[in-house]
């Protein structure tokens, strides 16, 4: 140990960006542009993060496809999208501030599909009232990723030019593991962790650190989020003394691939609905219609005859059911399915192939015909996929000041993207996180410039970056303890079983009981093999980060006695006004995470005036109608 | 329904290796990737390999299957004859970090030695109108997953350590071409550098890139090819400049 402290790699930035999906490269972006110096840390290789995995596209009102569109529509949208549980200034900075983050883009080199007028094309999508996607293809999120990617090599180019080194103010880290988030004297002062390469371990020394870390979704057994998504950034923010806000709303996608096995769960892109899919169940009856809840019975077809003529008419007819957001077709499909009218793998239908031409599904939906044809054997243009819902993204997260993404309690550390909580209340919809984690990561990335700019350095103490290495050599020193690999997978069991779509007090107590169990035997993990890129190594330490999320979604969702977008409760079927003015607060102690109800900020006037008041009964108390706003 | 598969994993690092011999439970609709995956959790906890998305989207899982440079999560296990063994190895172009795992930087510092988009200067953002069929020549090059499978079966490279110095590979080729076709990009002798500090020269067309592509992109036909037509055009052929300087004359 003491040979090895000796020999640590350190390295002093201004700013430490922990991720590099989209949210922690439009950040990086950001600070580096405010002339501050940036080190990037990813898992994987750079450009590999899961926001490639992002199909549809960016929610933008750019109007480009139909000009009623406006920032006040998209605010609507999402507020109503998450039940209004959405905190209402990240609503509306995201609706606000998303076209020009989506034209920003192109300036930067992104090559979006047009219009006939030459614009960026948009598309329909669940929720959203017009169409508002700005796409490629179905690859939007592979463009982000890739042009800022491309952005960010441009200023390390400028920085070659002026400084001699590619690498003298913003440096990529990949294939680095954080362990801990590092303070000092209540403020941020760095972070520790270890290459996954070599597994020799690093200390960084920054007085901001932007979390942008994604998702959560290995948690579950049944995911379409890539191995990365372990919830690390929501475990180091808790452990550093942040909050995680409404931990109980988890996005269950409602068309993940069924079959064959292995491939279950990977997302089948709400596009296929939106280019004018439909689901159907094993008596081919067309079956969302029966699903449409009142809240949104005058903005849904109850038929098909006018559900097919909004494809061409969309001012004079109603959205099809199949568009409805997401947490109500997911919990459609599952009751078709559990009701005995699912397909044989467990699924329902959804067919594109009827509506249009072989030719269009190949252009518009390319890799989901090349999905389906190489790991399903399902030719798209021809045949009905089976899908089932897939545990797809965390509305909770990190809880954050919404202009600067700073975390609450915690000076020196900013969220952004999906690790953050609060911009999509208890349902996001489609489309609305590529523009958030731009929205956000650009607001994380001024908010850390301009913390910088008042707390310029920041140092580690040697007591507290051995503590952080003494953690990282723990699991070598045991020998016959519990292998992490075979704790994973009882840990999605429970979360499978017991957090998952349908949830219920007693289930969620026996949940709650059972990850303790396995978090008290995850003290005991042994690692066998060196530290030289050993996955097992490093599953060890996303284990532990995955049991604190676990342990925060069960502990929120038994507390939340109502059910509201991504939480559904079979002993409390009932949306509950009283409860939409609570968010969840969670913490961690040290030993276990405590959850508390907080009152929501209410929104003001001007805000409250964009709805009808008819609408707002349907989620409000009438003494917050009477209100009518904070101010 | 499980069978049992033969396959061959290559372990090691840098300064020693060789193949180990498994057997696996394989099920229907399995990938490659799977049964790494099977191995790893059962029978090597530390197998080293490289994966994301496992959906062909991320580029991540980039191996060598039966000599073959694929991608393991889309590489079905039931496109091999029953009882065949399936050996897996770490690509050949790059120096190997352990197990499947290998040292891709290669490819980085490539990225960084080619000129970044160059907008024109007056663009303001949202201004821009672009026809689809002009966005379409570079969005196909923007397709790439960058799995490096084009980079490590070039055989400019793939045995030729030396060559790398000057030759960037053909993920850097379509890059440079998706960027001298961009509608939006004002940078002018993007083909005379490939050639000159890329190396576009070595390449000599064997297509073995295009067919290793999982995104079906058409490397040599659709970006190399033109570019070293254009290279050939500018360099050598003055009767063909002052024609294209005619041609240009009349359109304005």
């Amino acid at each position: 140990m003491s040979t090895e402290k000796s020999t640590l790699e350190r390295y002093k930035y201004d700013v430490l960006v922990i991720g590099a999906g989209g949210a922690g490269l439009r950040a990086a972006v950001e600070a580096r542009e405010s002339g501050l110096r940036v080190a990037i840390i990813c898992k994987s290789l750079f450009g590999k993060a899961h926001t490639v995995m992002a199909e549809g596209g960016a929610a933008a009102s750019m109007g480009n496809a139909n000009s009623n569109d406006n920032w006040m529509v998209h605010f609507r949208d999402t507020m109503r999208g998450g039940k209004f549980l959405n905190h209402f200034r990240m609503a509306e900075l995201h609706a606000k501030e998303s076209p020009d983050r989506v034209w920003e883009l192109e300036m930067w080199g992104a090559l979006f599909d047009r219009t006939k007028e030459g614009k960026i094309s948009q598309r329909n999508f669940g929720g959203h009232e017009y169409p508002r996607l700005a796409h490629v293809g179905d690859r939007t999120g592979l463009e982000l990723i890739r042009t800022m990617q491309q952005k960010i090599v441009a200023l390390q180019q400028a920085d070659k030019r002026e400084h001699g080194d590619y690498e003298s103010h913003i440096k990529v880290f990949a294939e680095l593991t954080i362990t801990e988030i590092l303070k000092e004297n209540g403020k941020i002062a760095g972070a520790y962790g270890y290459w996954r390469e070599s597994g020799s371990e690093i200390l960084f020394e920054a007085p901001a650190v932007i979390i942008a870390t994604g998702g959560v979704g290995k948690t579950f057994k049944i995911t379409s989020n890539s191995w990365e998504g372990t919830g690390d950034g929501h475990a180091l923010a808790l452990k550093a003394g942040a909050n995680l806000v409404d931990m109980e709303f988890l996005q269950f996608h409602p068309t993940g691939m069924v079959w064959p096995p292995s491939v279950r769960g990977i997302l089948v892109t709400e596009s296929v609905r939106g280019e004018g899919g439909i689901l159907t169940n094993n008596l081919g009856e067309r079956f969302m219609f029966k699903y449409i809840p009142d809240v949104f019975k005058d903005k849904y077809a109850d038929n098909e005859a006018e559900a097919d003529r909004w494809y061409e008419d969309q001012d004079n007819n109603r959205r099809p059911p199949e568009l409805l957001p997401r947490d109500e077709v997911a919990r459609a499909i599952n009751t078709e399915v559990k009701s005995g009218r699912g397909t044989e793998h467990g699924g329902v239908f959804l067919d594109v192939s009827k509506r249009i031409s072989a030719e269009i599904i190949k252009k518009r939906l390319p890799s989901m015909w090349h999905q389906f044809y190489e790991l399903a054997g399902v030719d798209i243009t021809k045949e009905a996929m089976e899908v089932g819902p897939t545990c797809h993204y965390v509305m909770g997260g990190v809880e954050v000041e919404p202009d600067t993404a700073a975390a609450v309690g915690v000076p020196g550390l900013f969220a952004a993207g999906e690790v953050a909580g609060g911009m999509h209340g208890s349902n996001r919809l489609g489309g609305n996180s590529l523009s958030d984690l731009l929205v956000f990561g650009r607001r994380a990335g001024m908010g850390a410039a301009a913390y910088v700019k008042q707390n310029s350095t920041a140092s580690v103490s040697d007591a507290t970056a051995a503590a952080a290495a003494a953690r990282i050599e723990a699991p070598f020193a045991r020998t016959g303890g519990e292998n992490s690999y075979s704790l994973h997978a009882e840990l999605q069991e429970i979360t499978h079983n017991l957090v998952g779509i349908i949830r219920t007090g007693t289930e969620l107590k026996e949940a709650i009981e059972k990850i303790a169990e396995i978090r008290k035997r995850s003290a005991n993990v042994a690692v066998s093999g060196g530290r030289k890129f050993n996955p097992g190594f490093h599953l060890a330490f996303d284990l532990d980060n995955m049991l604190l999320v676990a342990e925060s979604t069960a502990k929120s969702a038994i507390s939340r006695e109502e059910s509201r977008g991504g939480h559904t409760r079979d002993d409390f079927p009932g949306m509950d006004s009283g409860w939409r003015q609570y968010n969840h607060i969670a913490s961690f102690d040290g030993t276990q995470v405590g959850v508390r109800k907080q009152t929501l900020p209410f929104m003001p006037k001007e805000l409250f005036d964009l709805f009808e008041v008819d609408e707002l009964k349907k989620y409000m108390t009438p003494e917050e109608i009477a209100k009518g706003g904070s101010n | 329904m499980a069978r049992k598969l033969n396959l061959r994993i290559w372990r090691g690092d840098a300064s020693d290796g060789g193949l180990k011999d498994v057997q696996v439970d394989v099920n229907e609709g399995e990938v490659v990737l799977d049964v790494i995956h099977r191995v790893q959790a059962t029978q090597m906890g530390d197998l080293a390999v490289r994966w994301n998305c496992k959906a062909g989207k991320c580029g991540s899982c980039s191996m060598e299957i039966n000599g073959k440079p694929r991608l393991a999560c889309m590489t079905q296990v039931a496109s091999f004859e029953e009882g065949e063994t399936i050996t897996v190895t770490p690509l050949r172009a790059f120096p190997v970090i352990k197990d499947l795992v290998t040292d891709v930087s290669f490819n980085y510092k490539k990225a960084m030695e080619i000129p970044a988009f160059e907008p024109p200067k007056d663009l303001k953002p949202g201004q821009a109108r672009m026809e689809q069929i002009d966005v379409e020549r570079s969005q196909e090059f923007r397709k790439c997953i960058e799995c490096f499978l084009c980079q490590d079966t070039c055989h400019v490279i793939r045995d030729h350590e030396e060559n790398k110095k000057s030759f960037a590979g053909p993920r850097f080729f379509i890059r440079i071409a998706e960027l001298d076709m961009h509608p939006l990009d004002i940078l002018k002798n993007r083909k005379r550098t490939a050639q000159e500090e890329h190396g576009l020269g070595m390449c000599n067309i064997t297509k073995c890139c295009t067919e290793v592509c999982p995104e079906h992109i058409k490397i040599t036909d659709n970006a190399i090819i033109p570019m070293k037509e254009r290279v050939v055009d500018i360099k050598y052929d003055p009767a063909r400049m002052f024609a294209g300087l005619l041609k240009r004359e009349k359109r304005n």
